[in-house]
């Protein structure tokens, strides 16, 4: 009697605690999001979108800062996603236990802690000079996928974990091959929790500047990339430009492409929620 | 949403318009184009920034891209041959000019404007009007004893001083040590160490006691929540203001930013045109960022200087 009312009062206090953690989080981010807003939002129309960064804040804009940013995740999306989840699978599903094996698993965990600067030096070093593709938007994507790619492999081991061994073994037992099996069972059973680690993948990916300084991006562009070889600049490149300013007008600029960077991180979440959910309705059981 | 594509529609109307009227100009002068690059300090970027955006107008298909990666790392891609022209917060070191050397790069030094480095305090401090380059070396020094106001002069009140200066990664730091403290990069630690002079004007105008430095412009922008300290070398004490900087009496906390043109570019048209541009605008778009300017002799000088240095 007695320890049953003791585990109740254990419940309902997990319950409060498990409240306050998540409102914690939620109030931070309301918080900062407000400020955010209330000092850019009315700064932000068109011609802050269509215009080059100036020496007058009123006049200035962000056009090569959000191309370049888009130009980046693309990009980034394009070389990350497949490497990422081929590897993935591969070390799933292929790879034998032993060794190598555990040696790859501790080497990819342990990149995933490496200060996202080095990379930076990395990118410099190998895309760069050694490869010859200049500060580009190839080369800074190549840097930001290798900064993501443990993120996704990670993400994608897990969700083909969770995948039943009963699904597999019911493929096999019909006759498909292992490749059958992975691509018609294993990768759509798994796509949505695949999709949620892309998704924080890119959104980290969208909100580096350390490598890319490091890489070369440029914090002054007069025009918009027309291909990877060009070379670029990204919005926390200008927004960290701008924050450094002494002028005051310079703030409220940052803060409004806070507020733009933001928008497109929610955008291209909300794309990829929206895939996400149809993947799994699609999922046959 | 119809407001929106109706904008949009007018947005493409002006384009059209801009671009027909630049067209126009365009027959005019003699038409450039290239790329011209420029990366360095992050303190001569607003600078070299205004320059570019002038510059667009008069030639719209030179492509000018600037970073601003610092003036260290700046100097090391100059070295390379992998950029035209280098910003620079101080004068390139012997090791870099060694590396130039090495990769056969000939260049120019020019001085395009002046920085002030103020000295600030709260602005309810009513003790403090003036200190002496003396006291800001006790107070700055490694391992500095002082730790009050009334370490330095008896009669300031006994409260902790909270010290605000950049971080090591910035060359206001190398210069401050350097011309206070007699060796660059000596410094004592303990102080607010910020990569982000807002954030030193926030703290020095929130806490009485406080006291730190950084370039002229953040006081400029920020005049009424601070207070500057006129700076005495000797000869009296003296505020650092456009005149004081501009004719050398704010010593020894005046320094030149300089841009570093490649030999091999300057004999480029687009490079030559932008670098002339530079020299011939530098007085007025500099006092737009908040630096100073030169004298006006000085400027002609230069350009004199610059245009022998890029005869083909």
């Amino acid at each position: 009697m007695n320890n049953a009312r003791v585990n109740r009062i254990k419940d309902v206090l997990f319950k409060y605690f498990g409240i306050v953690c998540t409102l914690s989080g939620l109030i931070i981010l309301a918080i900062f999001i407000l400020n955010i807003l209330i000092d850019g939002v009315q700064r932000i129309d068109w011609s802050f979108m269509s215009s080059l960064p100036s020496r007058f804040p009123e006049r200035a804009g962000i056009l090569t800062a959000w191309t370049g940013t888009f130009w980046i995740f693309c990009l980034t999306a394009a070389i990350a996603i497949p490497i990422g989840v081929g590897a993935g699978v591969y070390l799933e599903e292929y790879s034998k236990k032993g060794w190598l094996a555990n040696l790859l698993e501790i080497n990819i965990a342990n990149l995933a802690g490496v200060p996202s600067i080095i990379y930076g030096i990395l990118g410099l070093e190998v895309f760069v000079r050694i490869l010859g593709f200049g500060a580009s938007l190839l080369a800074g994507s190549l840097t930001l996928a290798l900064l993501i790619l443990p993120i996704i492999i990670v993400a994608t081991r897990e969700a083909i974990r969770a995948v039943p061994k009963t699904i597999k073994e019911a493929s096999f037992a019909l006759g498909a091959t292992k490749w059958q099996t992975i691509s018609r069972q294993v990768l759509p059973a798994s796509a949505s929790s695949i999709i949620t680690g892309i998704i924080l993948a890119l959104s980290r990916a969208v909100g580096e500047t350390a490598p890319l300084i490091v890489v070369g991006a440029l914090a002054y562009v007069p025009f918009v990339a027309k291909t990877p070889m060009d070379e670029f600049t990204v919005l926390p490149m200008q927004i960290f430009n701008w924050v450094s300013r002494p002028q005051h007008g310079f703030t409220i600029n940052a803060a409004a492409a806070i507020i733009v960077l933001l928008c497109f991180v929610f955008l291209m979440i909300g794309i990829a929620v929206y895939i996400r959910n149809r993947a799994q309705k699609k999922n046959p059981w | 949403m119809k407001i929106f594509a109706i904008s949009i529609l007018a947005m493409c109307a002006g384009g059209l318009l801009t671009s027909c009227n630049g067209s126009q100009q365009k027959n005019n002068d003699s038409e450039l184009s290239g790329a011209v690059q420029v990366d360095g300090s992050s303190t001569v970027y607003p600078i070299t920034e205004a320059v570019a955006e002038e510059f667009r107008v008069e030639q719209p298909k030179v492509k000018v891209t600037i970073g601003s990666s610092g003036s260290g790392a700046g100097f090391k891609k100059f070295a390379r041959g992998e950029t035209d022209i280098s910003d620079a917060s101080r004068a390139i070191k012997a090791k870099e000019v060694r590396a130039c050397k090495e990769n056969n790069i000939k260049y120019l030094e020019i001085r395009v404007a002046l920085d002030g480095i103020a000295i600030v305090v709260n602005k309810n401090n009513s003790w403090l009007e003036t200190i002496t380059t003396e006291e800001l070396k006790e107070l700055w020094k490694p391992n500095s004893p002082v730790q009050t106001w009334s370490d330095i002069r008896p009669e300031w009140p006994s409260e902790n001083i909270q010290l605000f200066g950049p971080s090591t990664a910035h060359g206001t730091y190398d210069f401050f040590t350097e011309e206070i403290v007699g060796e660059s990069g000596a410094s004592r630690s303990d102080y607010n160490a910020v990569s982000d002079y807002n954030v030193a004007v926030k703290g020095i105008s929130t806490n009485e006691n406080a006291l730190g430095y950084f370039g002229l412009a953040y006081y400029t922008e920020n005049k009424d929540q601070l207070k500057l300290i006129g700076v005495d070398s000797g000869n009296g004490a003296v505020l650092p203001s456009l005149k004081t900087v501009g004719d050398g009496t704010y010593s020894p906390l005046a320094r030149p930013l300089f841009i570093y043109v490649n030999e091999k570019s300057a004999k480029r048209d687009n490079v030559r045109e932008f670098v002339q541009f530079y020299i011939k605008n530098a007085a007025q778009l500099s006092k737009d960022v908040g630096y100073i300017p030169l004298s006006d002799s000085e400027y002609s000088n230069t350009l004199a200087k610059f245009n022998a240095f890029s005869i083909k």
